[in-house]
């Protein structure tokens, strides 16, 4: 497959001022979107897909589709090349079109060097976010902004602290068996419900490792795969999905951007969630995984208390088998980030590589499921659903 | 960290002070005189927040400044336990006009707040900047 031919660029925005000592980074991004999209005669509703470089400021991507109001976008691309990114991104978007992931793609750059000078701005580059004057200074961490997920989850559905802990429980079943886990120990409901408050209603128990370390991964075309050794894991389907607060009418911070980017990756892959054999989910706490299952269509909204409780996400026991190696609750949440770990482990059990003591007999379709950035103000969501070919 | 402290001592955190830009300068100079201020689109009529010069919802550049009574109700919070200054709670105040607002709640103590708790806000100063928003119980 190549991109020839299959994308065009139909709209297109020079901003006119040279000096913009009266407009802020965020605003002059939105006034070029604004006009680009203006001239392609289309509107903020129609993109789907976002692509902005080191310029946007704050958290890139996620600030500024926060900041536009953008809520219909399922691809988002922030690669930084310096003054080549939006070269780079004309290409990408066409890959992206080209592979049905998105069929308006929208491309910012702006900044203001000139305001510097004045001490009035850094152009773009290293700008706070445009919601840091209103955020930033409340002291949100990703505890306390999780805690919020899950106290009004707790408020709106009846879920408990000791239905959250199966999740803990769970994954410490699974860690015991992992030689390079951070924790070993198998843990009690009891004893995630009585360790030490950390922020409401999550206790310490609640809250993944803090771990050095990293992960790696390789992704090939058929024909090489074909000419390897190893067996074959293949992508079926990925879907992505933005979350913030949009403005701040309808808060919602009982469902992650998952509600999106699942349904997504399983049109893509063909496939429903009851058809998944092992799921990897991403686990800064418990209640991440909560929510994840939910909007994954795992269970009904809501009903997830009950779904995890029991013993059900533990390999050879429950109906949903969860992040074997320990997940980021027991094993590694390498430099605070645990997306890829949610891949590695989805490889192991496809290719059958599991800890003999929780490998899934069978697994031939997995699920690798992530969330970034806060549950509790804004976040990207991934979904990718991979199969092991016979 | 070893002090004793009494778990429903009224709540106090020191805020620092905010990014201020240009779009949002308005709001910190009304600030300054104890106004809250959010902003509304003229185009679509809805409110929103944080406040923009470019509605979220219509994407339109005539938003307008308008006083708020800064009332509400707690949409959902969370008790952080321990910090260098004590237990603080974080969370969102779904204002009266729609919008709902990221704050801290202080001036409570920590086991006395719940969802659906009518709030309103008041402006606690910052070091070096201008007051910042805050919710405590009426």
């Amino acid at each position: 497959m190549s991109i020839r031919g299959k994308a065009y660029i139909m709209g297109a925005f020079e901003h006119p001022l040279r000096d913009a000592p009266d407009k802020t980074t965020p605003q002059l991004h939105a006034e070029c979107a604004a006009g680009a999209l203006a001239d392609a005669g289309l509107s903020k509703d129609d993109v789907d897909g976002y692509f902005c470089a080191g310029d946007a400021p704050g958290f890139g991507g996620l600030s500024m589709i926060d900041y536009m109001g953008l809520t219909n976008v399922r691809h988002l691309d922030s690669t930084e090349t310096g003054g080549s990114s939006y070269i780079v991104h004309v290409g990408h978007a066409a890959e992206a079109i080209a592979a049905g992931k998105c069929s308006v793609a929208l491309i910012t750059l702006a900044g203001r060097p000139r305001q510097a000078r004045g001490g009035g701005g850094r152009g773009g580059f290293g700008e706070p976010a445009p919601e840091a004057g209103f955020e930033n200074i409340y002291g949100g961490s990703t505890h306390n902004t999780y805690g919020m997920c899950a106290m009004r989850h707790m408020y709106e559905y009846g879920t408990t602290s000791e239905q959250l802990a199966w999740i803990k429980v769970a994954a410490s079943h699974h860690a015991q068996w992992n030689e390079h886990a951070f924790l070993k120990d198998v843990v009690t409901v009891e004893e995630v419900v009585n360790s030490r408050m950390i922020a409401d209603p999550l206790h310490l128990l609640d809250c993944c490792v803090v771990t050095d370390g990293g992960g790696a991964l390789i992704v090939t075309s058929p024909e090489v795969a074909k000419s390897l050794k190893r067996p074959k894991v293949r992508v079926l389907g990925a879907g992505e999905a933005p979350k913030g607060p949009r403005g701040g009418l309808d808060l919602d911070l009982t469902y992650s951007g998952a509600v999106w980017s699942g349904p997504r990756a399983f049109e893509e892959a063909g496939v429903r969630p009851a058809d998944i054999k092992y799921a990897s989910i991403y686990d800064s706490f418990t209640i991440t995984v909560l929510m994840q299952i939910e909007d994954l269509g795992f269970c009904e909204k809501g009903h997830g208390g009950k779904f995890v409780a029991d013993g059900n996400l533990i390999s050879g026991v429950g109906r949903l088998p969860f992040n074997t190696d320990g997940g980021g609750l027991c094993n590694n949440h390498p430099t605070n980030r645990g997306g890829i770990t949610k891949v590695i482990e989805a490889v192991r059990q496809l290719r059958g590589e599991a800890h003999p003591k929780v490998q899934v007999a069978n697994c031939d379709l997995a699920i690798a499921q992530g969330t970034g950035g806060s549950l509790g103000t804004r976040h990207g969501s991934a979904t990718v659903i991979l199969e092991r070919e016979a | 960290m070893s002090e004793e402290r009494d778990p429903n001592a009224p709540m106090t955190r020191p805020i620092p002070a905010p990014v201020v830009n240009l779009e949002t300068q308005p709001f910190w100079d009304a600030a300054k005189q104890g106004r809250f201020l959010i902003k509304r689109c003229v185009a679509c009529g809805k409110a929103h927040w944080y406040p923009r010069a470019i509605c979220p919802y219509c994407a339109s550049g005539e938003t307008v400044w308008e006083d708020s009574p800064g009332e509400g109700v707690i949409y959902t919070f969370s008790v952080m336990r321990r910090s260098q200054t004590g237990p603080y709670a974080i969370g969102y105040v779904t204002l009266d006009e729609g919008p709902s607002v990221l704050t801290n709640f202080l001036g409570v103590g920590p086991d006395a707040l719940s969802i659906g708790q009518r709030v309103k806000v008041r402006f606690q100063e910052t070091d070096g900047g201008p007051p910042v928003p805050v919710f405590a119980p009426t």
